[in-house]
């Protein structure tokens, strides 16, 4: 077994539950994912295919009924501070300012106040927030919030980044706008990160790998591995979109999504 | 069948209460159009305001377009002490804005007999109506000629008297004379006759029954005035009512919501994050808690006595019990309320157990905490009053109800309003300390 001891492996991952009315759901199915250490992958899939659930697994918040997740050359069992995690939104705590949602991982570790708060203006000068520090999370737009969550998890100094469709409520510019910002912090600190989204697009650009799940039993069902985000990285994200190679993946994966959808409604309409 | 007969009685009852009521509802609903219709003449002679929702043109139905008119609030409140003023013949208020009193002062009138030969005879009855407080002897008068004799009588106002007129009288009933008239006018057994202070009716049996006009205004039994209210109020301020001055009887009372909601709040909060946050306890209080909840606790009231007497212990627990549910649930409810992508990610932050409960937990629940408290908060202040009310020593409810057992309507008028002073006073005590503590209210 030639096992990295660096990056993130998840092995045969498989999640089967049963359901209070005595079926049971099959979630996902001998998932393998092999991760380097700072590689960027992004998770596309209709919905029901198992992409959150296999994030939460990841994370260690949900157990998988078969297959292990490998982290630096040990298995994950259970949440911890080498995975960081970036929801959609409302994760902040609002009873703290901008300052304390971001120092909440080193405060929790006990950190002294001079390094915590260095630590804090860092990130703070890194997502353009250094104004703001001392305003309650909500008095700051969506956007914003974002930003946060992001610093705060920065903030940890996690391995892995698991991010659920963390740009999924924002308005169309601000997205392109966080887009830009997950580029560049993904290139500058070097973590590996996951990304979970429904956009293709989205999943194009912030996805040095790509994998497109299928649903019913939850499973992979292309990879891609793609130069957009490289290409991205410190450039107008409008660019990226215009190469041609981009639509060409683009609409080769909309059609697989489009298909798989196209089956479910078959599969129910016969059932 | 017999019930629902009777129930249907009572029912009808009750609505013909309200059907009387009713002009008087539609004269109050009138009074505000009317001084709505005033403000807004006014309104239009000061300089409009700008802002944003003076450029609405739809505010009908936009409920953010509707805030409270502070005038109004001002209106009807300086207008229930108008009415109150007024309906009392209070000095507060110049004379011509009372309702119509009591006559007050002297009246006469005169009756005719018929002897059964058929002579008449006229004769004066001089009537002094005075206040209830003034004592006033009958006027002196001379008894004049004829067989009937004049009269005179003193009645205190709102009171009416018989007289039998015929008791001095040289023939009187035993003679076969009767009274027929009262000041000219015919009158039989049953019948009425209006003279100038009032009226006069004569009983089944032929006496006079002598009824000064009592106008509209509300005799201070039923309603005293605001000044009388006042002036009791500070009295018992100084020199106390049954062996407690009024701030030992408010204060007793505050007491026992306070230490009774604070021992609720210490044994409920905890409560409730235990059944928020362990399946064991949810089961093992649901069914004590969802069950106790939905009884009142003035229910309790008569348990509590039998169990801890009258006395401090027992209000206590009263009130602990109160609050106690009430508690329990917003803790439980705060705790449930929780996000789980915000449990999450302090765990992925590496939050330990216990830094979870003190920095997500427990501060994502005290908005729920705090309404809680308000709920609480109300729910014992007005169970301490109907408990004091039942049994006490000491206590608003027990100054109220003593009170009306004497029949000190000024009082019990002065206890009800110190009551929903203070209850208020809780109220936005509350409030505030919800809008310092908890500033992240509604925002998560």
């Amino acid at each position: 077994m030639g096992r990295h001891m660096s990056g993130l492996q998840i092995d045969k991952l498989s999640m089967r539950f049963d359901l209070p009315n005595g079926s049971s759901v099959q979630a996902l199915q001998d998932v393998s994912v092999d991760l380097k250490a700072g590689e960027l992958l992004s998770v596309l899939g209709p919905s029901g295919c198992g992409k959150t659930t296999l994030l939460n697994i990841v994370a260690g918040f949900l157990a998988p009924t078969a297959g292990t997740i490998i982290l630096n050359g040990k298995t994950v069992s259970g949440p911890g501070p080498e995975r960081g995690m970036v929801f959609q939104q409302g994760a902040l705590f609002e009873w703290m300012s901008v300052r304390e949602n971001v120092g909440f991982g080193p405060s929790m570790k006990g950190m002294a106040k001079a390094p915590k708060a260095q630590i804090v203006d860092h990130l703070l000068d890194v997502v353009g927030l250094q104004d703001f520090k001392d305003k309650a999370v909500y008095e700051l737009s969506g956007g914003m919030q974002q930003r946060v969550a992001l610093a705060r998890c920065l903030a940890n100094e996690p391995d892995v980044i698991l991010m659920d469709e963390p740009l999924g409520a924002l308005d169309a510019l601000t997205r392109e706008k966080m887009q830009g910002l997950v580029l560049k912090l993904w290139k500058e600190t070097g973590k590996t990160i996951i990304l979970i989204t429904h956009s293709v697009e989205e999943a194009l650009l912030l996805g040095e790998r790509l994998i497109v799940m299928a649903p019913r039993p939850g499973r992979i069902h292309t990879e891609y591995r793609l130069p957009f985000a490289e290409m991205g990285v410190g450039q107008d994200l409008r660019e990226v979109k215009k190469h041609p190679k981009f639509a060409e993946t683009r609409e080769e994966i909309l059609g697989m999504i489009w298909d798989m959808e196209e089956e479910i409604m078959g599969r129910t309409e016969t059932a | 069948m017999e019930l629902l007969g009777n129930l249907w009685g009572e029912l009808w009852a009750v609505l013909k209460t309200l059907f009387a009521a009713a002009p008087y509802v539609i004269g109050y609903i009138l009074l505000i159009l009317l001084t709505m219709m005033i403000w807004t003449g006014i309104k239009r002679l000061l300089t409009p305001k700008h802002d944003y929702s003076s450029l609405k043109t739809v505010t009908f139905g936009d409920e953010s377009a509707v805030t409270s008119n502070s005038v109004a609030s001002v209106v009807s409140i300086v207008l229930i002490f108008v009415l109150w003023a007024a309906f009392t013949g209070s000095r507060l208020l110049p004379g011509f804005m009372h309702a119509p009193g009591p006559f007050v002062g002297d009246g006469s009138f005169t009756y005719t007999i018929m002897t059964p030969d058929g002579q008449t005879d006229d004769a004066t009855v001089s009537v002094v109506v005075h206040p209830a407080t003034v004592e006033t002897a009958a006027p002196e008068i001379s008894p004049g000629d004829g067989i009937a004799k004049n009269d005179a009588i003193a009645i205190a106002s709102y009171r009416s008297a018989l007289l039998r007129v015929d008791n001095n009288d040289e023939m009187g009933r035993d003679d076969g004379t009767f009274v027929t008239a009262v000041n000219g006018q015919p009158i039989a057994p049953d019948g009425s006759v209006k003279v100038a202070f009032g009226s006069v009716t004569m009983s089944g049996k032929g006496t006079l029954n002598i009824i000064p006009a009592s106008g509209v205004q509300m005799e201070p039994i039923w309603l005293p005035a605001p000044e009388a209210v006042w002036k009791r109020m500070t009295e018992i301020a100084t020199e106390g009512y049954r062996n407690s001055t009024l701030a030992e009887h408010l204060g007793y009372s505050l007491f026992r919501v306070i230490v009774g909601f604070t021992l609720g709040a210490l044994i409920g909060i905890p409560l409730g994050y235990a059944m928020g946050l362990s399946n064991w306890f949810r089961g093992w209080f649901d069914p004590i808690v969802e069950f106790m909840r939905p009884v009142p606790p003035l229910a309790l009231i008569p348990l509590v006595i039998i169990w801890a007497g009258i006395g401090e212990v027992g209000k206590i627990i009263l009130l602990f019990l109160a609050a106690l549910w009430i508690m329990a649930i917003a803790a439980r409810s705060g705790v449930s309320g929780v996000r789980i992508s915000k449990v999450h990610a302090a765990y992925s932050l590496g939050a330990s157990k216990w830094q979870i409960m003190r920095h997500v937990i427990i501060p994502n629940s005290l908005p729920e905490i705090f309404t809680g408290a308000r709920v609480a908060m109300g729910v014992c202040w007005g169970t301490v009053v109907a408990a004091e009310l039942v049994a006490a020593e000491k206590g608003a409810g027990m100054m109220i109800m003593v009170a009306s057992k004497f029949q000190s309507t000024d009082i019990v008028l002065m206890g009800i309003i110190l009551i929903g002073i203070i209850g208020f006073s809780i109220d936005m005590l509350m409030r505030w300390a919800e809008r310092i503590l908890v500033p992240w209210k509604g925002k998560g």
